[in-house]
């Protein structure tokens, strides 16, 4: 009997990049629940739209760059990277802003570097940096937490304010959107008032900000879940939060009077959607196990620099942002030991 | 308690074993026809020493090598030389080269066994002879010659590990001898132990075995067998590594580029163990062996005492035939094993298991994604290697970075591959790169090589131009010198003349260019 020949290995494959980038995109379900409850249907809207650009512009690309756009776009990614992108931007953000942020991601960040796999920086990052760095105050201007807020809107709406740019009942936009405890924790204490004053204001919950502690707490636990399936590396999350922790620990019983305690750190902002699904993107991370930890490491301490010290409230996308241009290096640094050669085990 | 120490990496792997383990061991009948391949092992031919009509029989000598790494091939049945001819090799790329066909005369004369109660007094040189002309190479797939692995050189070693750890996937040949033959194991452990001077041997057996491991256990205790320890290793591909069950058993590894005996230990398959007693205990040479038939392409899976030379499509008919569903033919295991465009093939003395897979238990032609850097396959290397670089490198075209990043050392388990989300053929890549690299280090060694002799040559005609300047000189002062005695001068030149040459004359012989001995690299 004749047969088909093939090289080893011969055993089917049990995992797929597609299947990975889906089990991610489900992990972030809790996280984006969460955003749901607390800031409204607005964080659907913002999906649903940057999806559907960010497969339109992968889809145009490939076509442009003579690819097969079915194999291309099946991998999920693009489909990821909008996601992450639509998650941080404001829940009411407009329309332009998501669309105009996702085309960037998609086509700069991602595409016209060689598509998956050969982007040096995190798409989404890349478009959500240049949205803060054009449109500033659109990027910070969120909803209030659903027990601060006058009016809850709904999706109708939602869908007002981000396409028509109008509040309910007529209400101007800018009357709905309210700063962030990272925003409003900067600006009170560059006007001299004490921690304690801050959080005693009606943004600051038990464990952190009103609203995004529940959120975080979401992203922390997709991201478990994520660690307990093996599909992401445990040494990014470990180091960003050990380091982000230990540095706000540090300054914290230094100056309680300036320094918001680490909880308010590890539980505010971008942090867990950071630490678990943004870091981690393993192409544009490093990829040794000693290299995670630093990587992971060095990006959570730079998230503590931003917020600190730095210009912008949160510092989750330059932080990434800067660490994806040094894990090259830092993988260079940090190759593990080969069996039979030399070195401590 | 004996500690086992961890290898990076490594794969839970479905092992599919009871497939062919369930049934019990069978004998495999006499095949109408037998077939040898000269050649045995990566391009080392051996010579027929018999001829088309000549009437052979069974353990009888057909064919020997030029050396010590090339030990003999022995007819496996009686039967007439019906053909000497180039018939397929069992090798994916379906190359020819010359065997012996042997048409089986159903009668299986053989010589009186020539029995050696006494081989526990053979002196360590003499065990090594009888080994090699028994034609034992190693059976756990790499067939290298066991004459040549049993003498480590000036290299000190301490320990003799036996390799029960069967890890990939399906395969229960050695689970099988285990179990049946657990005291030929042990005997050829000895035997192997006395060859080597070494008071201890390992013998590694995965956990999924516990029939082989109580098997073991109990000869252990009713024989005299208290140097030989019986380990049990956790079932993790690929523990049955020889650079993993080293490490996992003694803690020490391989230097790259180096072999175990430059770790203290000697490693050989179970089977070739067994295979040594008999040859020395019983004076049988290599002419069978156990093989797995299985995977679901086979109607009966299991494992069967089988004569070297039997064409694979035999084997596969006393297994009862193929199922509907046959799709590849795979020799060895899923993760390593070659895959085999004929059953027309015959089995050589390394083939340890004969896979068919059918639909849906192998992979189809994989559409590989972009690498998106996950390290799933640095997580499972066992060398700890960075596949997702090496990849990068291969395919870039930058070997030397490929090289940098310890490509050679490489041992082609699959893992990496395996795991690989984005389905990259990885191994693929590195046996190319790796292939490459060999190309052009030969290349470098016949560079050197010529420019060696280039610079000896012009060094010696150096030389030469400035003898000849010197002599002249010699003879000018010798000229111009007036006033000497005949008598001074005689002597002076009777000396010169008893004095040896200045220089030994050149010739213009070759530096030696064999490349260097090839280090075996078993797996
Ligand atoms: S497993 Fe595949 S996709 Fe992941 S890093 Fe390795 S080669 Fe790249
Ligand atoms: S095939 Fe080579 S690189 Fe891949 S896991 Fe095995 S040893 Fe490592």
């Amino acid at each position: 009997m004749r047969f088909n020949t093939a090289p080893a290995p011969h055993l089917a494959p049990t995992a797929s990049t597609r299947r990975i980038m889906q089990w991610v995109l489900l992990a972030m379900a809790p996280g984006v629940a969460a955003q749901l409850w607390q800031f409204g249907p607005g964080v659907l809207i913002n999906l649903a739209l940057a999806i559907a650009i960010a497969l339109l512009a992968e889809s145009a690309m490939l076509r442009l760059r003579a690819r097969h756009s079915r194999a291309g776009l099946s991998d999920w990614s693009a489909v990821l990277t909008a996601a992450l992108l639509a998650v941080s931007l404001p829940p009411i953000a407009p329309w332009w802003i998501t669309v105009f942020g996702t085309l960037f991601a998609v086509v700069i960040g991602k595409q016209l570097y060689g598509g998956l796999g050969y982007n040096p920086f995190n798409p989404a990052m890349v478009g959500y940096a240049v949205l803060l760095i054009s449109f500033p105050k659109a990027m910070t201007a969120w909803l209030p937490p659903t027990d601060l807020a006058a009016t809850q809107l709904n999706l109708l709406e939602a869908w007002n304010a981000i396409v028509h740019r109008a509040g309910p009942d007529g209400s101007s936009f800018d009357a709905l959107a309210m700063a962030t405890p990272l925003d409003t924790l900067k600006t009170q204490l560059g006007l001299g008032r004490t921690m304690d004053e801050i959080q005693s204001g009606a943004l600051f919950g038990a464990l952190a900000g009103k609203g995004w502690q529940w959120v975080n707490l979401g992203y922390l636990a997709g991201g478990l879940w994520l660690l307990r399936r093996g599909l992401i590396a445990w040494q990014i999350p470990a180091g960003f939060l050990a380091a982000l922790g230990a540095l706000s620990l540090g300054f914290f019983l230094l100056e309680p009077e300036t320094y918001p305690t680490p909880l308010f750190h590890l539980l505010g902002g971008a942090t867990m959607l950071g630490a678990f699904f943004i870091a981690t993107d393993p192409v544009t991370a490093s990829t040794t196990p000693k290299g995670r930890l630093i990587y992971g490491a060095l990006i959570g301490s730079l998230v503590f620099v931003i917020r600190s010290w730095g210009g912008y409230p949160d510092g989750v996308a330059f932080a990434v942002l800067l660490l994806n241009l040094a894990a090259p290096t830092i993988d260079h640094y940090t190759r593990p030991r080969v069996y039979g050669h030399p070195g401590c085990t | 308690m004996f500690t086992l120490h961890r290898f990076h990496g490594g794969l839970h792997l479905d092992a599919h074993k009871e497939d062919s383990s369930l049934a019990p061991l069978a004998t495999a009948p006499v095949p109408p026809r037998l077939i040898f391949p000269l050649q045995q092992r990566g391009g080392q031919n051996a010579q027929s020493v018999v001829q088309v009509g000549d009437h052979v029989r069974k353990g009888q000598v057909i064919a020997r090598g030029d050396g010590p790494m090339n030990p003999p091939i022995h007819a496996s049945s009686s039967g007439i030389v019906s053909a000497i001819e180039p018939r397929p090799l069992p090798h994916p790329s379906g190359l020819t080269d010359l065997a012996i066909v042997i048409d089986t005369d159903g009668e299986d004369l053989a010589p009186a066994p020539e029995e050696r109660p006494d081989y526990g007094q053979l002196a360590p040189e003499e065990l090594r002879r009888v080994i090699f002309e028994a034609g034992i190479v190693g059976l756990g797939g790499a067939a290298f010659s066991t004459a040549v692995k049993t003498d480590p050189g000036h290299r000190p070693i301490d320990t003799l590990i036996l390799n029960g750890a069967e890890c990939e996937p399906y395969i229960t040949c050695d689970d099988s001898l285990l179990r049946n033959f657990p005291r030929e194991v042990l005997e050829g452990a000895r035997i192997l132990m006395r060859v080597l001077g070494v008071e201890r041997c390992l013998l590694g057996v995965e956990d999924d075995m516990p029939e082989a491991i109580r098997a073991l256990r109990e000869t252990r205790e009713a024989g005299d067998y208290s140097n030989i320890d019986i380990v049990t290793v956790p079932a993790l591909y690929p523990s049955g590594g020889e650079k993993q069950l080293i490490r996992i058993l003694t803690g020490r590894e391989v230097p790259t580029r180096g072999i175990p005996a430059d770790a203290g230990v000697i490693c050989q398959n179970v089977g070739t163990a067994a295979a040594v007693y008999r040859a020395v205990g019983r004076g049988e040479p290599l002419i069978e062996r156990i093989v797995t038939v299985t995977g679901k392409g086979i109607k009966n899976p299991g494992n069967w005492l089988t004569r070297i030379g039997t064409p694979i499509a035999d084997l596969v008919r006393y297994s009862g035939g193929y199922s509907g569903v046959a799709e590849r033919l795979i020799l060895g295991g899923p993760m390593m094993g070659i895959s085999l465009p004929s059953d027309a093939l015959p089995l050589v003395k390394a083939a340890n298991c004969v896979l068919v897979t059918g639909r849906g238990e192998t992979t189809g032609p994989k559409q590989a994604l972009p690498c998106i850097r996950c390290g799933a396959c640095a997580e499972a290397c066992p060398i700890n290697l960075l596949p997702q670089q090496l990849y990068w490198y291969s395919r870039a075209d930058n070997l030397q970075r490929a090289e940098e990043y310890q490509l050679a050392d490489c041992i082609e388990c699959g893992c990496c591959d395996y795991v690989c989300p984005s389905h990259i053929p990885l191994v693929q890549y590195f046996r190319a790169a790796k292939s490459e690299l060999v190309a052009k280090q030969r290349e470098r060694t016949k560079a050197d090589h010529a420019r060696e002799r280039f610079e000896a040559r012009q060094a010696r005609k150096e030389r030469e131009k400035q003898e000849r300047a010197e002599a002249a000189q010699r003879k000018k002062t010798a000229l111009a010198k007036p006033d000497t005695s005949e008598i001074q001068d005689a002597i002076a030149r009777a000396k010169a003349r008893k004095r040896p040459p200045e220089s030994a004359p050149t010739t213009d012989a070759a530096p030696d260019e064999s490349p260097p001995a090839q280090e075996p690299a078993e797996n």
